[in-house]
């Protein structure tokens, strides 16, 4: 299906990232949004309460950010698209809901506009360093997907790509966005909203008395129902059945966290997004996400100017991690070059993967501004920074 | 590229200035514009800045490196960023509120009354948009047609009016000053 006419404002904008992400929900059919107000995504808040009544919907300015993401979630189930956005400390306080949102299941989109950490550490200024958070900020196993805009045309496109992640998949899907992408404003063109795909919600229609909340069939998706449509339904951060009750035992355990993982595992390559040039022929591969990724680039084109043969990997989605396509290329290759805004997350993913085949160095930066070219260039040409 | 930093103290629309001018170039002269701005409590009425990258190509690096181009519309900001400037770069000042010294290398000032021009046309708020058809005239990195597109939907609407008498103002007043126009209104817009 294509997007709600409503929610879309086509046309060119000059927006920045954080009112683009705005933008983006709206169009992607968001209509409630619950957060509590951080530097620097509140703007993200500000232009979705401005403009939600005109669209219809909600926005409500929550208590703290364990309340916002609950909210969300009961949003969900109650049959609306739904979304929170924060930053650092903001989304460590979400991180034990967000664990509720995977475990019952829940299509809905976090946005974290990153800045410098720990604790409230740089509340002006990028960062990348929550990247490892939105793998493992949880606690338990499970799998979850994230996706890393480079630009307000970007932070409004991905959007659109995690409500779709997350209703596809039906888990929380986290949109990792940084500072300096978020209070960045260039141009941005919002198309017609026929132009605008849209993955709809796996709605149960059968037979009321047949319904069971997380019956699955092949596909390991579960059908959702909206709360008040006179559905009897059970949804818990418990470990439950097909009937969402609580069932306290290894087997049941074994049964449902499989198959949370294995909903997204299974599908690595379908959700897996990465943007590749010249990678075919080269000795060296850039990685990088979101703001990373774009610093990067006059680093790679000076080195390919020099003579070098520099590909670049530039990840769209940074959860899942693209495994199978780090390994083979690690076997082609004589060395990654990770750039990213931390001192090493990332990093040792692609190090992990790359399994000794291929050379593997970190251009870190601590945060607070984005890298310097040169250390870039830098690390391509010698490999000693 | 060309690289501009607008500057001034936090109320004057500074930010605004320098959102009108990306907006421009990015919408309506087919360039690419990046803005980004100071944030922290140092913009807070004292002197705050906005950053305008301007170039035909994609921009890949967000940030102002060494501006080409500095507005200063207050003293603290012009003793701020008013040396942080290329050697041949051009200095805009507000001369009410801008005590500019020597200027020294092949550096470029021009100087308007931003405030004062505001005030005689009926509200001295619109100074940063006087500064604006100056900085336009003047520079000429965006074209006087494009901003008359960009303001109306940059600006509260019911101050439409004010905004782009004031643009004029200032435009006029900068193609006199760099001999473009010799007076007048009419002659500023012949120029053009």
């Amino acid at each position: 299906m294509t997007a709600d006419p409503k929610g879309v404002l086509t046309g060119a904008h000059y927006l920045d990232g954080d009112h683009a992400a705005a933008e983006g929900a709206l169009a992607a059919g968001c209509r409630f949004l619950a957060g509590y107000p951080i530097t620097p995504s509140t703007e993200v808040a500000e232009r979705f309460a401005a403009r939600i009544p005109k669209v219809g919907g909600c926005f409500i300015q929550m208590e703290d950010e364990l309340g916002s993401m609950a909210a969300i979630l009961g949003a969900a189930w109650a049959g609306a698209k739904s979304m929170t956005v924060t930053s650092g400390p903001g989304f460590s306080l979400m991180m034990e809901n967000l664990g509720l949102g995977i475990m019952m299941e829940v299509p809905t989109v976090l946005i974290n506009v990153q800045r410098g950490g720990p604790s409230t550490g740089l509340p002006t200024l990028p960062g990348q360093a929550d990247i490892m958070q939105a793998r493992w900020g949880s606690h338990g196993d499970y799998e979850i997907i994230a996706v890393a805009p480079s630009s307000p045309q970007e932070a409004f496109d991905y959007m659109i790509m995690a409500f779709n992640f997350s209703e596809k998949y039906r888990v929380p899907t986290l949109v990792m966005m940084d500072e300096c992408v978020g209070h960045m404003t260039e141009k941005i063109v919002i198309p017609e909203p026929e132009e605008i795909e849209i993955v709809p919600r796996k709605y149960y229609d059968g037979p009321k008395e047949d319904y069971l909340p997380y019956n699955v069939d092949t596909d390991m998706i579960p059908w959702m129902v909206k709360a008040g449509d006179g559905y009897r339904f059970h949804t818990t951060g418990l470990t439950h059945d097909e009937r969402g009750y609580p069932v306290m035992n290894a087997e049941c355990q074994d049964k449902l966290v499989n198959r949370l993982l294995d909903k997204i595992r299974s599908r690595v390559d379908e959700i897996v997004v990465l943007e590749e040039d010249q990678i075919e022929g080269a000795d060296t591969v850039v990685i990088s996400y979101g703001i990373s990724s774009r610093v990067a680039i006059p680093a790679i084109e000076q080195a390919r100017a020099d003579g070098m043969k520099v590909g670049s990997l530039r990840m769209v989605t940074v959860w899942p991690f693209p495994e199978n396509r780090i390994r083979d290329l690690a076997q082609k290759i004589g060395k990654f070059v990770v750039v990213e805004l931390n001192c090493g997350q990332m990093y040792y993913e692609v190090e992990r993967a790359a399994a000794g085949n291929a050379e593997t160095l970190l251009v870190p930066h601590a945060g607070g501004w984005v890298h310097d070219s040169e250390d870039i260039y830098q690390a391509i040409k010698g490999g000693e920074r | 590229m060309n690289e501009l930093r607008i500057s001034g103290f936090g109320g004057q629309g500074v930010i605004r200035c320098g959102y009108i001018i990306g907006k421009t170039a990015a919408l309506f002269d087919n360039k690419h514009a990046t803005l980004t701005q100071s944030f922290g409590p140092e913009a807070r009425g004292s002197a705050c800045s906005a950053q305008v990258l301007i170039d035909d190509k994609p921009i890949r690096y967000p940030y102002v490196s060494v501006p080409d181009t500095v507005v200063a519309m207050s003293q603290e900001a012009y003793d701020k960023f008013g040396r942080d400037i290329t050697d041949d770069g051009t200095l805009l000042i507000d001369e009410d509120l801008v005590k500019p010294g020597e200027v020294t290398g092949n550096r470029k000032l021009y100087a308007v009354p931003a405030t004062r021009l505001a005030e005689q046309i009926g509200n001295r708020i619109v100074a940063n948009i006087v500064m604006l058809g100056f900085f336009t005239a003047v520079t000429g990195l965006i074209s006087g047609e494009a901003a008359r597109e960009a303001l109306p939907s940059s600006v509260p609407e019911r101050f439409v009016d004010l905004n782009m008498k004031a643009f004029e103002e200032g435009f006029e007043y900068g193609l006199v000053a760099t001999g473009k126009a010799v007076e007048g209104k009419k002659a500023a817009l012949d120029a053009e």
